[in-house]
């Protein structure tokens, strides 16, 4: 044993001075300057690109605004901390995507209390949204800003529109027109809405919407349906106008004041007496 | 045709000239016909028919013709159509369903929409069309209600017209449920939950329609069958009849000055009347395809295959089915009694049985009235609504009942597009649908007493001319200017009912019978203005001057 320790020591300290030799290679300084512009380029690329904010300093510009502003437009009903009040939710852990969706629509500040937060114009700039979500995500891990190669509408269309008809048709009208929910409370028309906040929507369940997450609907799901409603968008009718898209209601209120009603007339017409 | 005159003018017929080679060709032709089916009696009878001129009276013309245009568009389609529920792969030209798997049926109705050439147009023709075949035929039975143009002798062809009703309903029903697509396969699961709902039997019954579990593989194939063949066959048929039975009962018309009902005043078929109809034909039909062309019907590719897990928001029947929809929604929750371990569904029970006896209480409307008035005379004279009040007291409740059922049917649209509550908009039309035919019956039938009134006083003091004049006491009155005889006329003439004395029959009993029918008669007649009589007339006149 002794031995044995001994000519490991002795191996040791032979080969010391071999790594020695070795750092002092004279290529070894610039091995080392590239690794390290590397690490601090990709460190620096992967900041900028998850968090979309221009570098460290702005980030902590950012957070400030973004304290601020919550503080002046948010902390009344949600809470000084996040924590909510009995006039809104806490907003712990409710992530990026989340914050953005309710302010970057108009819903959020809330006009009026009322059976749920209505779109109406946008009150903050988009760098004032941005502040805003990254204040409420640095709180605590939640949702984050979707990864825009979901948001390209280049999915499969087909599978989206199965995907829609499953599971968003029920409440937004096949054609996504919208429609009724309990008390007062309705599923929107999607129609024009951007990619962004359909995923945003999707992962985060604002009003009443549930959440659709990435075990039950895949991102690339989530692709296909924001392709299919973008198809739809973007796709002219080709039967005519459709007349809202609201089904058989519309189309048989249609007949009877416009297509009765020309008939009627026409009737009108042909039974007058000539003066 | 004894009974019918012309208008004077219609009669005056051209000088003698000699015939042209045209007209040469034609007598040589007509004389060939008649010489071997000697038609020219058929002609001769048909060809005199009068009919009267007045637009509420070509409301029915407009349902024949819509009928002809869904028969026309409805064979193209049927050219492509596959009535199977075989599973296939789409592979047609609309991407969005490119690969999904659906039935024969739905494929080849969204390749007729998108790869037959004129296939989109045809179905959109076929579904307008027969959107406005029931509208106009509703609008028409409003037009013989209101104006009591069911009356003896014309109550079987109430009875067959409103069969036709029913009939259209059925086949616009039908025809809604063949393309297999996720809005019809919704609406035959209403029906499958309502044929279940019928106690003891339910279940199998709808075993029985659907050929097993619902949606199964046989229904649309079923359906197809029944909504080209047989429907249709028994529609044509109930058409003839009413026809013939319009020819033998002759037309309506309105009192007037020289229209009697003993005589129908207008323009005869033969040539008037046919080239008039004629160009109308092609004007509905042109209506029919200017809004088939324009407007969007049943876009059944972004409904999608039928699946029995998706049911889409404003999922509703198409507009003649809605008070059945409105019905149904109307139910309050809850409605379920379970007896002896079985569940009897009363929140189906209960709207299949109001609707039934509604549907009854039309259908039978002509007969119902006859017994209550105790009138057997023959009625050629149409009234204005007014002259009858609880009549069209009665029409209006049984309007505003089926508005409020229809506005039901669109809860969720009412809802969403006037910023209310579901609940809100469910409820309402529950208070409406009781309390709203009641309103409507006092409002409408006191309307038609004041108008009555109005007319009386106009009848017998003139109308009110506008003109001030002062007197030479210093006193102002309104110059009445007296009506002409024949603006009179249409005022004053209409019959007057008083309500049924109970008299003891042969035996010196008064049955139970005549007791209902003195209370039915007195609700009927108790509130009644008498038409102005001559002596009254006359002895105003008199007054007067």
């Amino acid at each position: 044993m002794r031995m044995g320790t001994r000519t490991r020591m002795t191996k040791n300290t032979a080969s010391r001075p071999k790594r020695q030799a070795g750092r002092r290679h004279p290529l070894t300084a610039v091995a080392l300057i590239t690794i390290g512009l590397f690490s601090t380029g990709g460190v620096y690329t992967l900041f900028t690109s998850s968090a979309s904010a221009a570098n460290s300093t702005a980030t902590a510009g950012t957070l400030e605004d973004g304290g601020k502003l919550f503080a002046a437009n948010c902390a009344t009903c949600h809470g000084v901390n996040l924590e909510g009040t009995k006039n809104g939710p806490s907003l712990i852990g409710v992530g990026a995507a989340a914050v953005e969706f309710q302010v970057a629509t108009g819903r959020m500040p809330l006009a009026q209390n009322g059976p749920q937060a209505e779109k109406k114009p946008v009150q903050f700039t988009s760098d004032q949204i941005t502040a805003l979500y990254t204040f409420v995500a640095s709180r605590a891990p939640g949702p984050a800003i979707p990864d825009a190669k979901y948001l390209q509408a280049n999915g499969d269309t087909a599978a989206g529109a199965e995907l829609f008809r499953i599971n968003c048709a029920m409440c937004h009208n096949i054609a996504g027109a919208g429609g009724a929910l309990t008390q007062g409370k309705f599923a929107p028309p999607i129609g024009g809405v951007s990619p962004q906040h359909i995923y945003e929507a999707m992962i985060t369940g604002p009003q009443n919407m549930p959440v659709f997450n990435d075990m039950n609907l895949t991102p690339q799901d989530k692709a296909n349906i924001i392709t299919y409603l973008k198809f739809l968008d973007k796709s002219p009718s080709v039967a005519g106008y459709e007349l809202g898209s609201l089904g058989p209601v519309s189309e048989g209120l249609f007949l009877w004041i416009f297509g009765l009603g020309a008939i009627v007339g026409v009737t009108v017409w042909l039974a007058a007496k000539s003066n | 045709m004894s009974t019918t005159t012309e208008q004077p003018g219609t009669e005056q017929q051209g000088t003698e000239i000699s015939p042209t080679r045209g007209q040469r060709f034609t007598g040589a032709a007509a004389n060939y016909i008649d010489e071997r089916t000697s038609i020219s009696g058929l002609v001769k009878e048909l060809g005199r028919k009068i009919f009267p001129d007045h637009w509420s009276f070509m409301l029915g013309e407009v349902a024949l013709y819509s009928f002809v245009v869904i028969l026309l568009s409805g064979t193209f389609l049927t050219f492509f159509f596959q009535a199977s529920m075989a599973t296939v792969i789409y592979d047609g030209s609309y991407v969005p369903l490119k690969g999904v798997e659906m039935s024969a049926a739905m494929s080849s109705t969204l390749n007729l929409s998108f790869d037959i050439r004129g296939g989109l147009l045809m179905r959109q023709v076929h579904h307008w069309a027969a959107l406005l075949f029931v509208a106009a035929t509703g609008l028409h039975m409003l037009r013989i209600f209101f104006t009591g143009a069911y009356r003896k002798p014309r109550e079987i062809n109430w009875f067959i017209g409103f069969v036709m009703f029913i009939l259209a309903m059925a086949e616009g029903f039908t025809g809604y449920s063949l393309p297999d697509d996720l809005l019809s396969g919704n609406g035959l699961r209403i029906i499958d939950g309502m044929v279940k709902g019928v106690p003891i039997v339910g279940t199998w019954l709808s075993y029985l329609v659907f050929g097993g579990d619902f949606p199964g593989t046989a229904i649309v194939g079923r359906l197809y069958t029944v909504h080209i063949l047989l429907l249709p066959a028994i529609l044509v048929a109930a058409i003839g009849v009413h026809m013939l039975l319009l020819i033998v009962n002759k037309h309506t018309q309105f009192a007037a000055p020289g229209f009697t009902n003993d005589n129908v005043v207008g323009a005869p078929i033969m040539p008037v009347f046919a080239a008039k109809a004629g160009g109308f034909f092609f004007i509905v039909f042109g209506i029919i395809v200017l809004i088939a062309s324009l407007f969007t019907i049943n876009p059944i590719w972004t409904y999608g295959p039928y699946d029995p897990s998706p049911v889409s928001a404003g999922t509703q029947p198409d507009w003649y089915i809605g008070f059945a929809d409105g019905a149904l929604r109307l139910v309050p929750p809850g409605w379920e009694v379970n007896l002896w371990g079985a569940t009897l569904s009363l929140n189906i029970m209960a709207p299949i049985l109001v609707l039934g006896l509604f549907i009854v209480l039309v259908a039978f409307y002509p007969f119902i009235e006859a017994w209550i008035t105790g009138d057997k005379r023959e009625h050629h004279i149409a009234d204005r609504p007014r002259n009858s009040p609880t009549r069209t007291a009665i029409g209006a409740a049984g309007v505003t009942f089926y508005a409020v059922l229809w506005a039901a049917a669109g809860s969720d649209i009412i809802a969403t597009h006037f910023n209310l509550t579901i609940e809100g908009v469910i409820h309402g039309c529950q208070f409406l649908l009781i309390v709203g035919p009641i309103v409507a019956y006092h409002v409408a039938k006191r309307v038609c007493l004041a108008l009555q009134k109005k007319d009386r006083e106009v009848a017998l003091h003139g109308y009110e001319s506008g003109r001030i004049v002062r007197l030479p006491g210093g006193e102002y009155i309104e110059v009445h200017e007296q009506l002409n005889e024949y603006e009179r006329w249409k005022l004053v003439s209409y019959n007057d009912y008083k309500p049924l004395m109970i008299r003891p029959d042969a035996n010196g009993r008064i049955t139970f019978r005549q007791r209902l029918r003195a209370i039915a008669s007195g609700w009927f007649f108790e509130d009644r203005i008498s038409p102005v009589t001559r002596t009254e007339i006359e002895r105003n006149s008199h007054d007067d001057h």
